[in-house]
């Protein structure tokens, strides 16, 4: 019984930090190592716990990056100008420093190879990040279902894991990537350059005749009107999975 | 602030919720007491900014529960949840 009880809670534990990388001016990804790390679902997020020297604490919860599949734990973080924890993790931040999490938390917002489906992902900004822990656990698994990324940014300056993204696409069995630009585009942009809408949308998603699972991530007026579209597209909306960040996406 | 920009869902009580009820919850299914919707906790909705966290029906917008934790006490406040079901030793 005793066993039973202690499964499943949560506790705080210390996370060393081992690479910070910077993804965009105002996005960072943090490298963990976590001892005794449970092990995470493509999806899931952690709690983030920061205290001050006088005790005050501050909490927030960031999407896991990385695979179940990747040796080490990844966050990505995009820093909010009044953010007390994002601003901290983007700016202070060092390899070395410790950090003091607990996860993973969360079970609804997940997608797993073997749940079928196409994948449809649909991101606004930072939303991106739990659906790349997806995209990567796709590219570890097997005999994965087709996938596709409609993934929205103010610039291409602002595409977080761009580098990644395209090396994704061109690999065999890759997923299909469509950026939209929605405050400037460089010359020569060839890709969609306004907000995701329902026209976008008819084009780019998969058809619901072939029952897909879609995940929508991002501030929460693009998540709404995103899912709201997908319906009206004949996704049951059971099939449509939404995570908002509130206004900021972040 | 507009208050719809404000609003999240079930995923961002995700940790609380591990805390209180000592599982993962935001699969677990939800039975609104107002119009009788049942829906996963995290296809509700949450507001993170209130004194607490309050989860509302995503379909009729009523107050299915309210979780506030002090240093030393989580309250859970029964709104109009009727019932929460998730599978055993999930």
């Amino acid at each position: 019984m005793a066993r039973a009880a202690i499964r499943g809670r949560l506790s705080w534990t210390l996370g060393d930090v081992v690479e910070v990388i910077d993804e965009t001016p105002r996005v960072r990804s943090i490298v963990l190592d976590v001892p005794e790390w449970p092990g995470h679902r493509a999806g899931q997020h952690v709690d983030v716990r920061l205290t001050a020297e006088d005790g005050y604490q501050a909490q927030r919860s960031y999407s896991i990056a990385s695979a179940p599949e990747d040796e080490r734990l990844s966050l990505t973080v995009e820093g909010l100008p009044d953010g007390e924890v994002s601003s901290y993790l983007v700016g202070e931040l060092r390899a070395g420093d410790k950090l003091e999490l607990r996860g993973p938390v969360g079970g609804y917002f997940v997608w797993e190879s073997g749940m079928g489906g196409p994948l449809l992902l649909v991101a606004g900004g930072s939303g991106v990040v739990p659906l790349m822990s997806m995209l990567r656990h796709r590219r570890a698994s097997v005999g994965s279902v087709g996938a596709r990324l409609v993934y929205s940014s103010r610039s291409l300056e602002d595409v977080i894991y761009r580098d990644e993204l395209e090396r994704l696409a061109s690999a065999e069995g890759g997923p299909e990537i469509l950026h939209t630009l929605t405050r400037s585009q460089p010359p020569g942009w060839t890709g969609y350059a306004r907000r995701v809408d329902a026209d976008m949308l008819r084009e780019t998603a998969w058809p619901a005749s072939s029952m897909p699972s879609a995940f929508v991530c991002g501030p929460t007026p693009f998540v709404e009107s995103v899912a709201a579209a997908l319906v009206l597209l004949g996704y049951p909306p059971t099939s449509v999975k939404t995570e908002r960040f509130g206004p900021t996406g972040g | 602030m507009d208050g719809d920009a404000m609003r999240l869902d079930g995923n961002a009580m995700a940790g609380m919720l591990g805390e209180v009820f000592v599982r993962e919850m935001t699969g677990a299914r939800v039975a609104c007491g107002g119009c009788g919707a049942v829906e996963p906790v995290g296809a509700e909705h949450a507001y993170t900014q209130a004194p607490g966290v309050v989860m509302r029906c995503c379909h009729c917008d009523s107050v299915l529960l309210v979780v506030t934790q002090t240093e030393e006490t989580y309250r859970v406040g029964l709104g109009r949840a009727r019932w929460l079901e998730f599978a055993e030793g999930a």
